[in-house]
């Protein structure tokens, strides 16, 4: 295997409990570079606690994540992963951007300065550098105009998008999306997605949870579905979505579309 | 759907019909053509009284007569002696202790909210050591009475006359004798910034709790440190929840150091005694110190609001803080004359 086919996100053997509630019972999966997988699922079949792991939000009980041949969260040493200090852990997060459900976009801060803390805390940049990216930024996801805005001004179609040109200023080599259209009014879920797909066409390298069939069905290169914290369907999107094997996902395809 | 079903339901309730029908679409008429009955447009063209609330002016009169009644006996009662708290009032003495208390509440406030801030990281943080050792702290600060404690390290030196370093029942390696260590001055910040210490962390720490998980989920997944994102995106957000506590515990402690004064320490209240102690003229030089404290608590008060506007930022649809002066805002609360507010930011 080149180093080119070598996929950019391998996960092996991911097990994950709260308690006695298993989430995770065992993922394998890759996602090559410039490629976009949306994971499907009932809720609490383990989507968002697989994507959390990704970036290590969450531990794992078991097996482990590698991106770009790091183990996320661990240092191998022969025979052993030793947990990173959240030091390391934070360099490690800082390629993989995240968007979640409910924007947690900072509330106190303008659209600008969302966008440039980032930047200048973790990579460095100066204040001038930042805010001339972030502008552009906004401008890329249609929000020209509303640097000095706040959060809390703007819709939530509006929030998610300053919440992508977050996560964007970082130059994440992944960016992982949590149901980021799930907290929206149905009207405003195409803005978002257009910028989703933008992304995609671009190529940037995207793993996203989402109920938006149609967004699987157009933009996304694999569609992984997810019961029961095992992956029990993958493929291209074409054939998981039109003609699934597995009878969990053939009824859960009914029920959204 | 078509028209037909639309309008299914509003046929079914006679007399009733939706109110949403009676402003058609725009481009279209009306499901039903709506009626017009004979009253209606005098009841259009009749003026709107609003509720007249006799209540509000009764209660008014009785405090009024009551605030009256307080001013007279402030005045005509001539043992306040007014002319010897005018006297008194910018003595150099009294200005001295007035310093006293003001840099001693500054110190202890300022001292005691580095520590409590600690206190409050140590209780949320994931090392069980360190949450044991923070409960413990504030349980047993908050169980001794202050006054016990400023006596406490006043009277070291009859607990302890000798303090050294060295192994526990070992060698000594260097050690002093404490009988001159605790002035009054320095016992009393020692003891008060301790307090202070235990009451600003739970403030403090329930700040913190207040800020949605969420936030440093968000900073943490952009690659901030923990200390930054504590810095930055936490504690900001936190503030709102600790500012009023915190105006509430620095008021406190302003007045709360004037216990100082039985290990004669000379802060505002007891220079005052020291004058009444020789000139018997107790009450009016308590009311000098009394005017004193309200006259710095009442510019605490308006510091508090500047603060509260600061991190109101970002928190109203329209992102500035109300473009309101103190005055509005003041004149808004008054139940009998203002409007009910219940846009305010940071106000309770």
């Amino acid at each position: 295997m080149t180093a080119d086919e070598r996929p950019l996100v391998r996960v092996r053997g991911l097990r994950k409990s709260f308690g006695a509630n298993v989430v995770l019972d065992g993922i394998d999966l890759d996602v090559r570079e410039g490629e976009v997988t949306v994971l499907l699922g009932p809720s609490g079949s383990g989507k968002s606690t697989l994507l959390r792991c990704v970036n290590h939000l969450e531990r794992p009980d078991a097996g482990f994540v590698e991106i770009g041949g790091d183990i996320v969260g661990y240092r191998r040493d022969g025979t052993r992963l030793h947990e990173l200090r959240s030091r390391s852990v934070t360099r490690q997060r800082a390629d993989v951007g995240m968007v979640f459900q409910q924007f947690n976009l900072f509330p106190h801060m303008t659209v600008l300065e969302n966008i440039t803390e980032a930047p200048v805390a973790v990579r460095g940049l100066s204040r001038k550098q930042a805010a001339a990216r972030a502008r552009e930024l906004v401008a890329r996801v249609g929000l020209a105009g509303r640097e000095d805005s706040y959060p809390r001004q703007m819709s939530g179609g509006q929030q998610q998008r300053v919440a992508i040109a977050r996560a964007l200023a970082m130059e994440p080599r992944l960016l992982l999306f949590d149901e980021p259209t799930s907290a929206l009014d149905p009207e405003l879920v195409g803005e978002v997605l257009a910028v989703m797909q933008d992304l995609a066409l671009s190529g940037m390298t995207m793993i996203v949870v989402t109920h938006e069939i149609g967004f699987a069905r157009k933009v996304a290169d694999t569609v992984v579905f997810l019961d029961g914290g095992r992956i029990i369907e993958s493929g291209a999107p074409e054939d998981v979505l039109t003609d699934p094997r597995h009878e969990r996902a053939r009824s859960f395809l009914a029920a959204v579309l | 759907m078509t028209q037909h079903d639309l309008s299914g339901p509003a046929t079914a309730v006679p007399g009733h019909p939706p109110p949403d029908l009676t402003k058609p679409a725009p481009g279209r008429g009306p499901l039903h053509p709506l009626d017009s009955r004979p009253g209606d447009g005098e009841l259009l063209a009749a003026r709107l009284v609003p509720l007249r609330r006799p209540g509000q002016w009764i209660s008014a009169g009785v405090l009024l007569v009551l605030f009256a009644m307080l001013v007279h006996t402030l005045v005509a009662n001539d043992r306040f002696q007014w002319d010897v708290v005018g006297r008194y009032f910018l003595r150099g003495s009294i200005l001295h202790g007035l310093l006293l208390t003001l840099w001693l509440t500054a110190a202890v406030m300022s001292s005691g909210y580095l520590l409590g801030i600690g206190i409050a990281a140590m209780r949320l943080s994931r090392n069980p050591v360190l949450r044991g050792l923070s409960f413990g702290y504030v349980w047993l600060i908050r169980s001794v009475p202050p006054l016990v404690q400023l006596l406490f390290w006043y009277e070291l030196a009859s607990l302890y006359p000798r303090l050294s370093v060295g192994v526990p029942f070992g060698p000594e390696f260097a050690g002093f004798g404490t009988a001159h260590l605790f002035s009054g001055i320095l016992a009393a910040y020692v003891g008060l910034t301790l307090d202070v210490a235990a009451f600003s962390g739970e403030i403090v720490r329930g700040g913190i709790l207040s800020v949605d998980p969420g936030q440093s989920e968000a900073a943490r997944a952009l690659g901030l440190r923990e200390g930054r994102i504590f810095r930055r995106i936490v504690l900001p957000q936190a503030m709102p929840a600790i500012v009023p506590a915190s105006g509430n515990l620095l008021i406190g402690m302003l007045k709360a150091t004037s216990i100082v004064s039985v290990i004669a320490v000379q802060d505002l209240l007891y220079s005052t005694q020291l004058i009444y102690n020789q000139n018997f003229l107790i009450m009016p030089l308590l009311l000098v110190a009394t005017l004193w404290y309200i006259v710095l608590t009442t510019l605490l008060s308006i510091g508090q609001y500047y603060v509260e506007r600061h991190y109101a930022r970002g928190s109203n649809r329209a992102g500035r803080p109300p473009a309101r002066g103190l005055w509005q805002v003041a004149r808004s609360n008054i139940p009998l004359f203002g409007r009910a507010r219940t846009d305010l930011v940071g106000l309770s």
